[in-house]
């Protein structure tokens, strides 16, 4: 398993579009993606829960990948964590 | 009995016509049971989630012909929920663990969604409650085989009064019926609020649970400009309401016309008229509006409502967002104006006597080149991606432009060193806030690529009078030949370097400003979205000869209020602005 931190850098947080646009990523690989906010851990293939972190601006995201591909999942996917979406 | 009633104005119009009341379907709370056949159960709730995946393809499919792919992304977001592993197989697998009936294992789960949306901090998160609840019943319907709200019953002509209208709901009204709808519930940010506006049908949300008590067919007049319905008016109501609303729709129709036309005098004289934005999501609007450009991106929303200072990529994120979006047309970013009544708490700036005469915005900026540097880093990355001009707020003498230039051009080289591609040509340029600045405007005007008229500050600096001082903000006069003078001494300190002049202040959408300003020769206007279609109406009456006729006879004068009654005469008949 490998694991990461990211800050997310858009002003307005880690919401609905970007959420939408993480779940779709994800679900492209066969790995177990973990995403850890607040201390809460959700499944990264699920936007519902994705969405219940409620994830804000400036906060912290730790990102857990486990299984196949998992070094360009964490590439990929950390990036969408720093991007900036409307 | 006439009642009237009070919500939030989400889409403007003006509607009468008499009221449908719809219900909602009442919440349908299943009984939990144990079922024989738990695969069979669970191909059942497969089935349901397959038949909701067609019905939403479908409202995806014809949201995105009317409205066009950006709303139709709603759907797509309902659909996502559709492959949600946390919802749907979680069900399955309730169902085939432990023969749940499908019914309650959908409630259940759905609904533990919905209670934790509902009680997050940020009201958008809220709202997303909302999208679940629309998928979930739409599950749940089909599983019960009650698929579909009936609203067949409808009449031809009517303002729809609901508790809730679900994305769904909104993008499937008959808007050849629908005048204007009402609900008890929702703001200006939820999706129904926000399909409203696209769809162009008057709304008014969160009026509360009162809207029970108005009758079926009861004759109601909407006006969602203000957000009020009246039920019942009286005649004279009445007939008011019926003489707004043909002025509106009058209005609205000549203004659409100008949408996507050029800027131009009678006489074809082009002038560029541009959007003031503050936040990502205002750029689409201003391209909503028509603007050919936009002439002032404040920046400061980048710096509030944190705790530290943003970081060059994410500065470098939003500069590349807006460049994009308005893909090659020109933008205008202005560096930080922050100090003075701005304040940023985790600068731990010194409280000062004068803020608006100590050190503010470059000033500031000048004095802390670590934040400076970062955000012209951030720049200079993102002008490769559109026509970016680069604006200086807030000088006074000839020195701080320079000096502010000085630092832009050594990041540059630094960058280019670093192997970074930075456009070619990036003009910089500078606002004229303070009076200083716009009387040695012929010094600066040798130095700039452009000048910005910031007319709010300079306004008040020229007349030493605070607007938002109740005993002094008559100073506050636009147009008073002391502020022309100095505006005009800009123009043609600019024109005489061949350098081009915006004005970014609120008079630049003043409709008894702009005859005027365009007599003196400013070239680009740049204002709040909703004031561009009117300004382009008002210039395009107008020839370019009127435009001299104008500043000509305004200078002449020796107060504001004749000054203003003579531009509303010539263009107006008189009326007020």
């Amino acid at each position: 398993m490998i694991s990461q931190t990211f800050k997310i850098t858009n002003p307005s947080g880690f919401h609905v579009r970007p959420t939408k646009t993480f779940v779709q990523a994800a679900n492209q690989y066969p790995c177990k993606i973990t995403v850890i906010n607040k201390g809460k851990k959700v499944n990264g293939k699920s936007s519902l829960s994705m969405l219940t972190l409620g994830i804000a601006a400036q906060e912290e995201v730790t990102l857990e990948i486990e299984g196949e591909r998992e070094d360009e999942a964490m590439q990929e996917l950390g990036k969408l964590f720093t991007e900036v979406h409307e | 009995m006439r009642q009237t009633f009070k919500g939030i104005g989400a889409s403007p119009g003006l509607a009468i016509a008499p009221a449908f009341i719809w219900k909602t379907e009442e919440a349908y709370i299943p009984q939990e049971s144990r079922v024989e056949d738990r695969e069979a159960e669970a191909s059942r709730f497969q089935a349901a989630v397959d038949q909701a995946r067609v019905d939403l393809e479908a409202i995806r499919k014809s949201t995105e012909e009317k409205l066009g792919a950006d709303k139709a992304e709603i759907f797509e977001g309902h659909l996502l929920i559709l492959e949600d592993p946390d919802l749907i197989d979680a069900i399955l697998e309730n169902v085939r663990e432990t023969g749940i009936n499908a019914e309650f294992a959908l409630h259940e789960t759905s609904q533990s969604f919905i209670r934790m949306l509902e009680e997050m901090d940020d009201e958008l998160l809220r709202e997303r409650a909302v999208d679940i609840k629309d998928v979930s019943g739409r599950i749940m319907r089909h599983l019960r085989g009650v698929a579909g709200s009936d609203l067949s019953a409808m009449p031809d002509e009517c303002v729809l009064v609901a508790e809730d209208l679900t994305p769904s709901d909104t993008a499937q009204l008959d808007l050849n019926k629908v005048r204007g709808f009402i609900t008890e519930v929702g703001s200006r940010t939820s999706h129904s609020a926000i399909m409203a506006r696209s769809l162009d049908v008057p709304a008014i949300v969160g009026a509360g649970v009162g809207l029970r008590s108005i009758q079926p067919g009861t004759l109601v007049v909407m006006d969602a400009t203000e957000g009020v319905l009246l039920a019942e008016p009286a005649a004279e109501e009445l007939t008011a309401y019926r003489e707004k609303k043909t002025a509106y729709d009058r209005r609205k129709a000549e203004l659409a016309l100008w949408k996507d036309k050029e800027t131009l005098s009678s006489d074809g004289r082009h002038v560029e008229l541009a959007a003031n934005i503050g936040k990502l999501e205002d750029v689409q609007k201003a391209l909503d509006n028509g603007a050919e450009a936009i002439g002032l991106f404040r920046t400061e929303f980048l710096y509030m409502g944190r705790t530290e200072l943003p970081t060059e990529e994410e500065q470098y994120n939003s500069y590349k967002f807006v460049l994009e979006k308005m893909d090659g047309k020109p933008v205008v970013i202005r560096t930080l104006d922050i100090g003075g009544d701005k304040e940023l708490p985790y600068l731990n700036l010194p409280k000062e006597s004068n803020p608006f005469l100590g050190q503010r915005a470059l000033r500031l900026c000048l004095e802390r080149p670590d934040l400076f540097r970062t955000q012209l880093r951030a720049l200079l990355r993102a002008s490769r991606y559109g026509n970016l001009k680069i604006m200086f707020p807030m000088i006074a003498i000839v020195e701080e432009f320079l000096e502010a230039k000085r630092i832009l051009e050594e990041e540059k080289r630094k960058l280019l060193a670093e192997g970074v591609e930075v456009a070619e040509g990036i003009e910089v340029g500078m606002m004229i806030e303070v009076p200083a600045a716009a009387v040695s405007a012929d010094l600066f005007a040798k130095e700039v690529d452009f000048f910005s008229i910031g007319t709010n500050d300079l306004i008040q600096y020229t007349m030493a009078a605070d607007r938002m001082n109740e005993t002094v903000a008559y100073l506050y006069q636009p147009c008073h030949p002391s502020v022309l003078r100095l505006i005009r001494m800009v123009i043609e300190a600019a024109n005489r370097e061949g350098k081009w002049v915006g004005m970014c202040g609120e008079m630049a959408g003043d409709q008894t400003a702009i005859p005027i300003l365009l007599g003196l020769g400013l070239h680009e206007f740049s204002m709040s979205a909703g004031s561009i279609l009117p300004a382009r109406e008002l210039i395009g009456r107008l020839s370019h000869e009127e435009w001299r006729g104008f500043s000509r006879e305004a200078m002449s004068l020796t107060r504001q209020d004749a000054i203003q009654q003579y531009v509303r005469e010539h263009t107006l008949g008189g009326q007020p602005a």
